[in-house]
């Protein structure tokens, strides 16, 4: 996930990585992850959490290009594997007209997701 | 072909959701998925998410998931239904003729393996039978089938996105940089090259960013270790794409 800043949120950190925010951690199909109590007290009152601590509770990779104004945190490498989980992850991307799509919008039928790229 | 095949199992149920990986974003895709005339979902992923959330390492590729959203089929290659003699192919013989890199380019794209039939068989009988066809693998052997990746890899998909929004910034040389870094540490991934080479674009024609390598003018301005034809070459085309498995 991008940053402009090198802080997030639980809800903003969610949102882009498809893991969610539960009492016992951020968890993703089985697999749950116990947040530092650092990231729990910024969640609990409202503060910007730090980008690199959440990161790395998650073991997650976090790459600073402060000079241009971004910040990433990587994805997840559990299991040594690109998926933690079959579970897909439910992405929202936009069409040609910029109208924003929910993959899981499709629940309830068979889905193939094709990448392609025009190069 | 694919908005055909969509059209004939959409009635049992199936749906198919297209998405260009492509920094350029409609600027890149417009006339691609204009002359689809899609009548599903085609999206657009700039900073190709898909790679993120999936393990997408190489276009065109595929995911299958179910009605209750679970994959049943990880990433792997996804060729094009087998299609039928297509007359227009005589018509190229008339077409002026291509400079030689792109005449070698398509030289080693023809020996990319891929086996249509069997990936499309295979499709119908998942969208006919659901869970019961044995295409459609269990939970664990999705996950065990998804790429590999080491926190090198993920720190190479975080280079990526870094690098796709200073492009978007209209930072490229900035870019470029992190390019480079995402093309080490994910040396697996034909889209992370692919995307930085098609952007070194070569003319202004329709095949500019097809180039992607050293323009025969000035070859010492190439910013990548690789380009396609050397690293097509390198690992034979023959290897480009993983072979199918039931």
């Amino acid at each position: 996930m991008l940053l402009t800043t090198p802080e997030t949120t639980l809800a903003e950190f969610s949102q882009a990585t498809g893991w969610s925010i539960k009492p016992q951690g951020a968890c993703k199909g089985d697999v749950c992850i116990p947040l530092p109590q650092a990231v729990q007290d910024a969640h609990a009152e409202d503060r910007p959490i730090d980008a690199q601590t959440l990161a790395q509770a998650m073991g997650m990779p976090f790459v600073a290009a402060p000079e241009q104004g971004l910040w990433a945190i990587g994805p997840e490498c559990v299991g040594s594997r690109a998926l933690t989980t079959a579970t897909a992850a439910d992405f929202v991307l936009p069409d040609l007209d910029g109208n924003l799509f929910q993959l899981s919008s499709l629940r309830g039928k068979k889905v193939l997701v094709y990448a392609w790229a025009p190069y | 072909m694919w908005q055909a095949l969509r059209e004939e199992l959409a009635p049992a149920g199936f749906e198919l959701v297209t998405v260009g990986l492509d920094v350029l974003g409609a600027a890149g895709c417009r006339e691609f998925i204009q002359a689809a005339q899609p009548t599903h979902p085609a999206l657009l992923d700039q900073h190709h998410v898909l790679a993120d959330l999936f393990g997408v390492i190489n276009i065109p590729s595929s995911i299958w998931i179910d009605e209750a959203g679970q994959i049943v089929r990880p990433a792997e290659a996804a060729p094009a239904p087998p299609a039928a003699p297509n007359p227009i192919e005589n018509e190229a013989a008339e077409m002026p003729p291509l400079p030689p890199r792109m005449m070698e380019i398509m030289t080693e794209a023809m020996k990319i393996q891929s086996d249509p039939v069997s990936y499309h068989a295979a499709l119908k009988d998942w969208v006919a039978n659901g869970a019961d066809s044995r295409f459609a693998l269990s939970a664990e052997e999705v996950v065990s089938r998804s790429r590999p990746r080491d926190l090198n890899v993920a720190t190479g998909h975080a280079h990526f996105e870094i690098a796709t929004q200073l492009e978007l910034n209209g930072q490229h040389d900035a870019a470029i940089e992190h390019f480079r870094q995402a093309h080490e540490l994910v040396p697996d991934s034909w889209t992370f090259r692919r995307q930085a080479w098609s952007l070194e674009m070569e003319g202004d024609g329709p095949l500019a960013r097809f180039w992607q390598g050293p323009s025969a003018d000035d070859p010492d301005a190439w910013p990548y270790a690789g380009d396609w034809l050397k690293d097509v070459r390198e690992s034979g085309a023959e290897n480009y794409s993983e072979p199918w498995t039931p």
